[in-house]
């Protein structure tokens, strides 16, 4: 069912080698709002090792959110390195980046921020958009897609007709439908039910183990943390503890 | 089914308003405000609405955006409908303005109007013998014969024109004492001089006093400046002695206007030159003569004025419908809010139709405002035809107070219609889910 | 075209407020349409096909001054004169002042210098060979149910019979239609014999009201106006000769500047127009920051977006104009059809849809341009964030 997009993973997994597929070094953000300076990250060295699902915990307002963003190329750091998947993205422009973004990394949010006025098809079909596939190898990729977190009989509804986690999974779908290395999710779950949320955070777990995708999760739920296979604790921009597998 | 006799209940109630509204006098909506400001200081639901309103008012800053589409779709209806009748309005007012019931024109019969009424110098000599005639000290009946032609003279704006060039006698100022010279003097018989009306001396290029005009092959030079206030201001006098055989018309002249000893006395008038069997010639007041000859270009100007301004309203009133379903939308948790403490309905569908109509009034003030500057002094002048000969017509817009308020009832109307539906959509809104949202 | 359903949808998010827009647009460019169409009439009027080979000659002293008709053999000598004929404007009335239709007395050749009109060969024999023959327009005899035969009478407002008497009746013998469909206006004229004119009214014999000439080149026009002109320079009967293109034109522009008001009024309901769609696009942007964050987070690049929300404006001000001018169509049809000739208006053809086209996009990209610049600048940190 999943032939196409595993086949993808295995040509892409093959060019990769033990080298870390993100790979920060020095990295600082500080924002500007008015005239106060505000450093929210400082100094962070961290390594993702390919195929891994990484948790990012912490307080609010500790940076985890801000990290999340600039590993996937949504912000540029102040200061420091970013490399992922040996690219350095630090120095990026914004078209560098947007077209990064395009072919690398897939988002998952908190309030699923899918479209409310297109289906979960073509919801799905979006960032194709972005490719050079036809219309009609778009549809079966996001058919394939929407099948992969189970919603395929749902492709015609809206997101209004969907329920919380029918919809994140449809933002999932959207995530991946482009077989990006990298899945960044920001906290996926906050905003569902316990059930809901497991079967969500469970089909990250699949897609972590049987599609090899690299996962950087933020969230502030232990019990989401839980699914990760490490853990790092952020603290007022600082990295505090490095885990194993079922930290906590 | 419920919601649709509503709405259809709704549409009623709104063409029978309309329908009241375009009939209704100024004084009548004097009525009408007043009671509201009554009904609104007064009453319990009315001090409920003014702070409804109020409440409304006060988050009008906020969504200035939409609003001034309001305001200025408005205006820009009103300001167009307001400069298309002023123009009628204009245009109408100098004709009718034209001649009195006092003086009587007599042309050949059956020639409708001067420029194609041809008397020959028996027919002015039999005229002026007519009964009913007022006579000057020395006993003499005051009769104008006077010959009507016209020119091809430029206009400042470049454009050659056809302009009215009347060949008069003496008798012409004494049967229009309305006529005054205004700077320089009267021509003297027999000479090639001019006296020019004063639109045709804004209208027409090189006109001035002591400048040369130069007509039918002749250096004429402009001596002189009159105003009448009226349709005269469109032509230019000389002699008749001196421009008829120039112009080849011999002793023939286009029509006499005579001064009658009271305007009772023109049937008198009219029935001596009747009996006369020498005489094939019409008569008429001058005041009926020129009303007559504005024929129906004001109406036709009315309509089309009017056409323009209400497909401009329709555009209006959905601009205005857009504006408020959002304002009301935006303020759907302080509506919700209101209703939930126990505000009833009518409050808040009136506070919200005032606020429109307000938005409205003030764009059909700016829209009237604009068109009064721009229009209000405004000159133009149009090829008259039929008596004029297709000759042109000088004449200054007006913009009546008649007008200005004509426009103000076109803008409420537009904001009540807009108001309306989204008051409506205010009233009915449900607490529980307006409170959810947001 | 792959993102247009991403347009559609944006468009269809506020099925009330975008048709409301529309419907706003749409009124805008009705009127477009009906005053453009006015105006095309009016300033078309001095761009006929035939007018441009035909010259008209009068008094230079003015309208209405007459013209000896000794001229006309000495025109007819002037290189590049094919054809001379002479009219007098007779300005009859049929009935009531209310029906007015232009009749004039002309020569027995001037069908063969007036070549808008088409009229049968045996029909201008018969206008020839009849004293009180008469022709009129195929509109003017549906109008007035008027057959072949028929007598038709008119009152005279300017030339009385030598009896002084105004009433004159001709005999209709022939129907005359346009020739090109853009002078249909011409099918609501009579003419009838000057002969019979001159010989029977009081005063004013021998004179013509004008010359109507037919040239062999309508490149050599300005010299044989000259020529024209030079036969009577200095006498008491000087002439002003001028195509009749350009006498139809500034006759036309001294009624009013209808290209001015229709501006005027057009530049009023653009600028309303422009305000609203404008604060319409203005919110539905506002309110899809998210969305357009999310498109940029996905790898929509700054310029698509930029050209997704241009797009957009660009298609809500089109579609309401197209609607708009088709039913301009419709209704400048119906006038048509109801008044005739009243009110002159031209069909709502390629010329003003073109120009209709082109505001259409003006406006769109004008009303789109500051949101479209908005949801492009947007951080996407921020917008995601609520900021």
């Amino acid at each position: 069912m999943n032939a196409a997009v595993a086949e993808v993973r295995d040509t892409k997994a093959s060019s990769g080698t033990s080298q870390p597929l993100v790979q920060i070094r020095g990295l600082s953000k500080t924002y500007i709002r008015g005239k106060q300076k505000l450093e929210v990250l400082h100094h962070i060295d961290l390594d993702i090792a390919r195929g891994d699902f990484f948790a990012l915990m912490g307080p609010s307002g500790s940076g985890k959110t801000t990290l999340l963003n600039l590993i996937g190329g949504l912000d540029s750091p102040t200061d420091g390195s970013l490399a992922v998947d040996g690219k350095r993205i630090d120095k990026m422009g914004e078209g560098q980046l947007a077209r990064w973004r395009a072919g690398n990394v897939g988002f998952v949010f908190q309030f699923y921020n899918l479209m409310p006025a297109l289906s979960a098809q073509k919801n799905v079909e979006l960032p194709l958009l972005l490719t050079k596939l036809s219309g009609a190898k778009r549809r079966k990729n996001a058919a394939i897609a929407l099948q992969l977190v189970g919603l395929a009989d749902r492709a015609s509804h809206k997101p209004g007709e969907l329920s919380g986690g029918q919809q994140q999974r449809v933002a999932i779908a959207r995530a991946i439908v482009s077989d990006p290395t990298l899945l960044v999710c920001d906290e996926p779950t906050g905003d569902l039910d316990r059930q809901s949320a497991e079967e969500v955070l469970t089909l990250l777990q699949r897609l972590n183990r049987e599609h090899g995708k690299t996962i950087v999760m933020v969230t502030h739920d232990p019990k989401a943390a839980e699914y990760a296979s490490h853990t790092l604790h952020l603290d007022k921009g600082t990295l505090v503890e490095h885990q194993g597998a079922r930290g906590e | 089914m419920k919601r649709f006799l509503r709405g259809l209940l709704l549409i009623v109630i709104l063409i029978v308003c309309l329908a009241i509204w375009s009939i209704l006098p100024w004084y009548g909506a004097l009525v009408a405000a007043i009671v509201l400001a009554l009904w609104l200081a007064l009453t319990r639901g009315g001090r409920r609405t003014l702070s409804v309103t109020g409440v409304g008012l006060a988050t009008l800053p906020s969504r200035w955006g939409a609003s001034s589409v309001i305001v200025f779709g408005i205006a820009g209806v009103v300001g167009v409908l307001v400069a298309l009748l002023a123009m009628g309005e204009g245009l109408q007012a100098t004709l009718q303005g034209t001649g009195n019931d006092g003086t009587a024109i007599v042309l050949r019969g059956g020639s409708q109007a001067e420029a194609s009424s041809v008397l020959l110098h028996d027919d002015v000599v039999l005229i002026a013998q007519a009964s009913g005639i007022a006579r000057d000290a020395q006993g003499h009946a005051i009769a104008s014969p006077e010959l009507l032609l016209a020119a091809n003279l430029p206009k400042k704006d470049g454009q050659d024109a056809n302009i009215s060039v009347r060949g008069v006698g003496p008798e012409a100022w004494a049967v229009r004492p309305n006529l005054h010279i205004i700077a320089g003097r009267k021509f003297t018989p027999g000479t090639l001089e001019l006296d020019v009306g004063k639109g045709v001396m804004r209208q027409f290029a090189g006109m001035a006093i002591g400048s040369y005009v130069q007509l039918a092959n002749q250096r004429w030079k402009v001596v002189g400046e009159f105003d009448s206030g009226d349709a005269f201001n469109s032509e230019i006098w000389a002699d008749r002695d001196t421009i008829a055989p120039i112009y080849h018309r011999g002793a023939s002249s286009s029509s006499v206007t005579v001064k009658l000893t009271s305007p009772a006395a023109f049937s008198q008038f009219k029935a001596a030159l009747a009996a006369n069997p020498q005489l094939k010639v019409d008569a008429e007041t001058t005041h009926k003569y020129f009303a007559d000859q504005s024929g129906g270009i004001n109406k036709v100007i009315k309509v089309v004025g009017t056409t323009i301004a209400i497909i401009m309203a329709i555009g209006a009133v959905f601009g205005a419908l857009n504006s408020m379903y959002a304002a009301v939308a935006t303020r759907s948790r302080e509506i919700a809010t209101l209703r939930a403490v126990g505000f009833r309905g009518t409050p808040v569908v009136v506070s919200v139709l005032i606020e429109t109509m307000l938005l409205a009034l003030a764009g059909g003030v700016l829209g009237a405002f604009v068109a009064w500057a721009i229009f209000g002094h405004y000159t133009a002048s149009t090829s008259a035809g039929g008596g004029f000969s297709f000759t042109q017509m000088i004449f200054q817009f007006r913009v009546t107070p008649e007008l200005v308020w004509n426009g103000l009832k076109w803008a409420l109307a537009i904001g009540f219609v807009g108001g309306l539906f989204p008051a409506v959509r205010a009233a009915r809104l449900p607490v529980t889910t307006a409170l959810r949202e947001l | 075209m792959k993102y247009f359903h991403l347009v559609w949808a944006a468009l269809m998010r506020h099925k009330t407020r975008t048709l409301f827009t529309m419907l706003s647009v749409l009124a805008a460019f009705l009127l477009f349409g009906m005053l453009d169409s006015v105006r095309t009439a009016f300033a078309d009027a001095g761009h006929s096909v035939s007018g441009a080979s035909q010259l008209l000659t009068m008094s230079k002293l003015g309208l209405g001054q007459q013209l000896p008709l000794s001229l006309q053999s000495r025109i007819e000598t002037v290189p590049g004169v094919t054809a001379v004929a002479y009219v007098n404007w007779f300005g009859g009335i049929y009935q009531d002042p209310k029906n007015f239709f232009p009749n004039e007395a002309v020569s027995e050749n001037y069908f063969s210098v007036q070549d808008a009109v088409v009229l049968p060969p045996d029909q201008v024999r018969k206008f020839q060979s009849t004293r009180d023959g008469a022709v009129v327009g195929a509109a003017l005899a549906r109008k007035f149910g008027w057959k072949i035969g028929d007598q038709i009478p008119l009152q005279a407002t300017i030339w009385p019979q030598k009896n002084g008497s105004n009433a004159w009746t001709f005999t209709l013998v022939g129907i005359f239609t346009a020739r090109h469909a853009s002078e249909k206006g011409i099918e609501n004229a009579m003419f009838f014999r000057w002969k019979y004119f001159d010989e029977a009214r009081q005063f004013g014999n021998g004179n013509v009201g004008w010359y109507q000439e037919r040239i062999a080149n309508p490149d050599q026009a300005s010299r044989v106006i000259s020529a024209i002109d030079a036969i009577s320079a200095n006498s008491d009967h000087e002439t002003k000769t001028e195509t009749a293109n350009a006498f139809t034109a500034s006759f036309i522009s001294q009624f009013a500047n209808i290209g001015l008001i229709v501006a005027g009024i057009m530049a009023a309901v653009f600028f309303t127009l422009i305000l609203l769609t404008g604060n319409t696009m203005a919110q539905a942007v506002r309110e899809r920051v998210p969305e357009l964050a999310v498109l940029k987070t996905i790898g929509f690049s700054n310029r698509s977006v930029l050209g997704l929300v241009l797009t957009e404006s660009v298609l809500l001000v089109v579609i309401g104009g197209v609607i708009g001018m088709l039913l301009s169509m419709v209704v400048v049809g119906g006038v048509k059809a109801a008044l005739g000739q009243t009110l002159p208006m031209a069909d709502v053809g390629g010329s003003i849809w073109g120009l209709a086209i082109v505001l259409m996009v003006i406006i769109g990209l004008v009303v789109g341009v500051l949101p479209a610049l908005h949801g492009m600048r947007l951080k996407i940190v921020d917008a995601l964030a609520g900021r």
